[in-house]
Parts: C-alpha cells; sequence; structure tokens
C-alpha cells in the first residue's frame, strides 16, 4: 500500500473527525437547527433530546451520571470554570490551591491569575519520570487547602499521573480534587466515581469529535460540588454556564465518546503495538535516544523522545512530510524550550532535541516503519554536522564546557 | 514556519560541514553557542601563512535550519577572503543573504560570534594580541 502524505503524527495535538461523528451532526445544523432552551416547540425539543442523549453518552464513557455533564466551549474553559469556580465558590473555607507543574497552560495561568487575586497556589514538582510525588502532595495540603488540580495524563509526554491514588488524598483530607482529563478520556479507562475525581476536564476534539466543545465532570453526590460560574447569562447547564448549547458540535462529542468506549480495547491493543514497533525501530538505528517520562504509566499512543545532539527544530525540517511536535524553543510561540521537559530534570538540550509523536485512529504499520526509517536517516545526518556529537565522541563531558551563550 | 528557500538550500546540502585539524597553528576555531539554548556552532578556519588568505572553513552546528544555514553561508563566504575581511562580515549581511525572519537573527549573530571567535583564535596562535572580549569560545574548564 502506497503511502500518503504528510503523514500525521500530532493526535495529542488535535485529531481527525470520524467520519461516524461527521454523520451523527450533519442533521443538526440544518434539520433539527433548534435551540436546546427553547421551551415551547419542537425543533427545541428535538434540539435538547439531541444534547441530552449525548450527556448520557459522555457520563457514561466516564462513568457518570448525565447530570454531572456541563458542556463548554473546550477543555481550557472547563479547566478555567472548575479552578475559578471552586477558588469563588468556596473562598470562605480557603484560598490555597495545590497543582503540579507539568499542567497543561489551562491550568497553569489560570492558577497564576488566582496568585494575583490573593489565592496561594502550590505547584508541586514531578520526578524524572514525570509523575508527582505523593508524599509531597500530601505534605502540601494544609487547612486552607481548597482544590488540587492535576492532570491525568501529561499532553506533551503522555505520562499518566497517579489519579486513584491522588483521589484517595483529596477525599481522606475532604479538599476537592480536579483533573484535567482530555488526553485521557476516551482513549483509556476512565471512571470517575473508581478515581475519586470531583471534577473531569475533556474536549471533544481529543477523541476524533470536533473542535469548539468540551465538558466539564462535576461531581453531584459526596460531594456535591458547587461552581461559580465564570460566564454569565441565560442559566444554561444548570446555572454553571450560560450560553446557548453548541448543539451539533455536542452531538458530535457525544457520538465520538460512543465510539470511543465501544472501540477503546481494540484501538488500546493496535497502538500500543504501534507506539511499540516506532520506539523498537528507533532504538535499534539510533544510540543515545531517550524517552522522556515513564513508560509504565503511559497513554499507549504517546512517545516523547530526546534525540541527543541535534536540534529539534532541524529535525523536523528533515522530516517535513511527517506531522509531529518538538519541545525545541524554536518551535515554540514563547521561544522557550518545553517547560514540561525542562521540570523533568533532563537539561535543557534535551529538551531541545525533543520530537513527540502521537499514534491515532488512523496511523498504519507502514506510516510508523516510514517514520522510524527517515527519522534515523536524518538523525544520523543531522549527527554528523553537530559539535556535540563530535565533541561527546571525542570523550569530552558536556556538562562540564562551559558555554558562550548568546 | 516558512524556510526561504536559501535557507532550506543550506540545511539540505550544507557547504563545508566537518573539521580541521584543532592543533594546527595556521587554524582557528571558534566555538559559540550553549546546548541549553538551543545552538552551538563551531567554526574553523585555515589561514595560508604566506598571503594571510583563508584558505578552508569548515563548520559543525548544533541548531535550527536557520543555524545551519547561517553557519554554512559563512564558511562559504569566509573562503578567499583575507583575516581582515572576514571580521567585516556582518550579521546583517546574513540575514539578508538568507532572507531570515525576526526571530532568527540570533542565528546570524551567532555565525558573526563564531567567525570572530574563530579568527581570534587564529591570532592568538599567531602570537597576535587579541583585543578584549574577541576570545569568545568556549573551553572545557578542566
Amino acid at each position: 500500500m502506497a503511502i500518503k502524505l504528510p503523514i500525521y503524527l500530532d493526535y495529542h495535538a488535535t485529531t481527525p473527525v470520524d467520519p461516524r461523528v461527521v454523520q451523527a451532526m450533519l442533521p443538526y445544523f440544518t434539520e433539527h437547527f433548534g435551540n436546546a432552551a427553547s421551551r415551547n416547540h419542537p425543533f427545541g425539543w428535538e434540539a435538547e433530546e439531541a444534547v441530552e442523549k449525548a450527556r448520557k453518552q459522555i457520563a457514561d464513557l466516564i462513568g457518570a451520571n448525565p447530570k454531572e455533564i456541563v458542556f463548554t466551549s473546550g477543555a481550557t474553559e472547563s479547566d478555567n470554570l472548575a479552578i475559578k469556580g471552586v477558588a469563588e465558590m468556596y473562598r470562605e473555607k480557603g484560598n490555597h490551591i495545590i497543582t503540579a507543574v507539568t499542567e497543561h497552560k489551562a491550568v497553569i495561568d489560570t492558577c497564576k491569575r488566582l496568585e494575583k487575586e490573593g489565592y496561594r497556589v502550590t505547584y508541586l514538582p514531578v520526578q524524572k519520570d514525570g509523575l508527582v510525588n505523593l508524599d509531597d502532595l500530601r505534605n502540601a495540603i494544609t487547612a486552607k487547602t481548597i482544590l488540587i488540580t492535576i492532570m491525568t495524563a501529561n499532553n506533551e509526554i503522555g505520562v499518566i499521573q497517579p489519579i486513584a491514588e491522588i483521589g484517595a488524598i483529596a477525599k481522606e483530607k475532604g479538599v476537592l480534587f480536579h483533573t484535567d482529563a482530555v488526553q485521557a478520556v476516551g482513549k483509556v479507562p476512565f471512571n470517575v466515581n473508581e478515581l475519586k475525581v470531583d471534577m473531569a476536564s475533556m474536549s471533544a476534539h481529543k477523541m476524533y469529535g470536533p473542535k469548539g466543545v468540551g465538558a466539564l465532570y462535576v461531581r453531584r453526590r459526596n460531594p456535591r460540588v458547587l461552581l461559580a460560574p465564570i460566564i454569565d447569562g441565560g442559566g444554561h447547564e444548570r446555572g454553571m454556564r450560560s450560553g446557548t448549547l453548541n448543539v451539533t458540535g455536542i452531538v458530535g462529542f457525544g457520538k465520538a465518546a460512543e465510539l470511543c468506549q465501544q472501540e477503546m480495547a481494540s484501538d488500546t491493543e493496535r497502538l500500543r503495538k504501534l507506539r511499540d514497533r516506532l520506539s523498537d525501530r528507533l532504538h535499534k538505528n539510533l544510540d543515545e535516544i531517550y524517552i522522556n517520562g515513564t513508560m509504565e504509566h503511559r497513554l499507549p499512543h504517546s512517545l516523547n523522545i530526546s534525540f541527543a545532539y541535534v536540534e529539534g527544530e532541524s529535525l523536523l525540517m528533515g522530516i517535513n512530510d511527517v506531522a509531529v511536535s518538538s519541545g525545541s524553543a524554536c518551535t515554540s510561540a514563547s521561544l522557550e524550550p518545553s517547560y514540561v521537559l525542562k521540570a523533568l530534570g533532563a537539561g535543557d538540550d534535551l529538551a531541545h532535541s525533543s520530537i513527540r509523536f502521537g499514534l491515532g485512529r488512523w496511523t498504519t504499520e507502514e506510516e510508523v516503519d516510514y517514520v522510524a526509517d527517515k527519522l534515523a536517516h536524518v538523525v544520523t545526518r543531522l549527527r554528523e554536522m553537530s559539535p556535540l556529537y563530535e565533541l561527546a565522541k571525542e570523550g569530552v563531558d558536556l556538562s562540564t564546557m562551559q558555554w558562550q551563550a548568546n | 514556519m516558512a524556510y526561504s528557500n536559501k535557507v532550506i538550500d543550506h540545511y539540505e546540502n550544507p557547504r563545508n560541514v566537518g573539521s580541521l585539524p584543532k592543533e594546527d597553528p595556521n587554524v582557528g576555531t571558534g566555538l559559540v553557542g550553549a546546548p541549553e539554548c538551543g545552538d552551538v556552532m563551531k567554526l574553523q578556519v585555515k589561514v595560508n601563512p604566506s598571503t594571510g588568505v583563508i584558505d578552508d572553513a569548515k563548520f559543525k552546528t548544533f541548531g535550527c535550519g536557520s543555524a545551519i544555514a547561517s553557519s554554512s553561508l559563512a564558511t562559504e563566504w569566509l573562503k578567499g577572503k583575507t583575516v581582515d575581511q572576514a571580521l567585516a562580515i556582518k550579521n546583517t549581511d546574513i540575514v539578508t543573504e538568507l532572507s531570515l525572519p525576526p526571530v532568527k537573527i540570533h542565528c546570524s549573530v551567532l555565525a558573526e560570534d563564531a567567525i570572530k571567535a574563530a579568527i581570534a583564535d587564529y591570532k592568538k596562535k599567531q602570537g597576535v594580541t587579541v583585543e578584549q572580549n574577541a576570545d569568545r569560545h568556549a573551553q572545557p574548564t578542566a
């Protein structure tokens, strides 16, 4: 089978909409276009019915009650609503929030804003494997702690935090627990009761649904979580999120959730094999490549590798028919190397040399082989022109060099 | 990011990749940048002692495509120039030639630094007093 180029291996960034999802959505653009809040005519009823069906499909995927699903515009909004909503609602109880340094910016920057408003935030470090230390978490909790927000799976390195253990600690201490579960929901088993999660952020476009729609799971029992809304208006979504519902998007989100639930086991097995094949093939052809984050607790479709002595952007240039991401400063808007990789303590140079691979529903073995072989070729070529590789081969310890930074 | 055709050409067909013997008294070596910043350039010149003209130039670069292109271009320009002519190469010349966007100007600055460091090293070997601040290349501390 001929390979179609370019190859997409950036499924952490976004996913294509599954054609079955598109089919489910189409009637809601034209035929059933009603406003789900129109209570007095069939157009509204049809829309509401479709929304409620989707709410159930999503709730089923995470073991929740449909009433616990609040639709939003995406996971960034969900993170904002959970964190700011708890902060405002529980202000009298305390002003302390615990998160981790490797969280998504939607969580980190929300916490930073709250700090300006007088809240205190603890940013837990992560270990070399990318996971938070549970003793650090326990020690960080004070009488003033109102919220722990730790992501389930990391968007850059794919590691899965010990969510059930964190949930148990939060419960024991009577602190609310929010998790940004965007990368995990639909990909790996995620049950809000087994994990003792009080709030969870999700996004449709990371699971073969459309962009522009997400949800926040908000626990209704043991405990009942109360959130101050961040968007005021018509009181939709039980007052937690005003604004006319994105019915087509929500229908697509629901269908995507249903498909993920049905196909999770087979997708997981297939993708883990492909991911391991990619890793094995790279390791076979190249020395001094390092996997970032633990392989033991990781999304099955995720791989992040640093190719020592080679800079990430130049590597991407050499594989310009493959869509992947790099932690290199040159590829980021901020011109800073990945803060997630820096947090692992591997050294900035390895952050600059990293590539994130995200496999997905339509990734094939041929594509994986093509990418692995092409990368091996490009890395070898770039190392031949790398002064760092030359020095290392001469036996110079690069960490003892005094560099003239510009 | 869209690269100019010249950057792509230097990236795909880099000129003068390699190394010259570091201990040769007629070879000057410049090593600038830092791995944690994502750019390291090694640039070497070999000067003909009787004419003072740069006979050969080689580079190795760890960095983005623009950094590779800047150093590759620098070696092309260095060959055939006298030491003083080489010192007249400005980073802005590189920016213009490669159509580097503003975020990549530092790559050209690094290439200029590498030229200056290589020539300073050569002059030092020749016993010429080097003006302060020109000796910018990295050294192992041990």
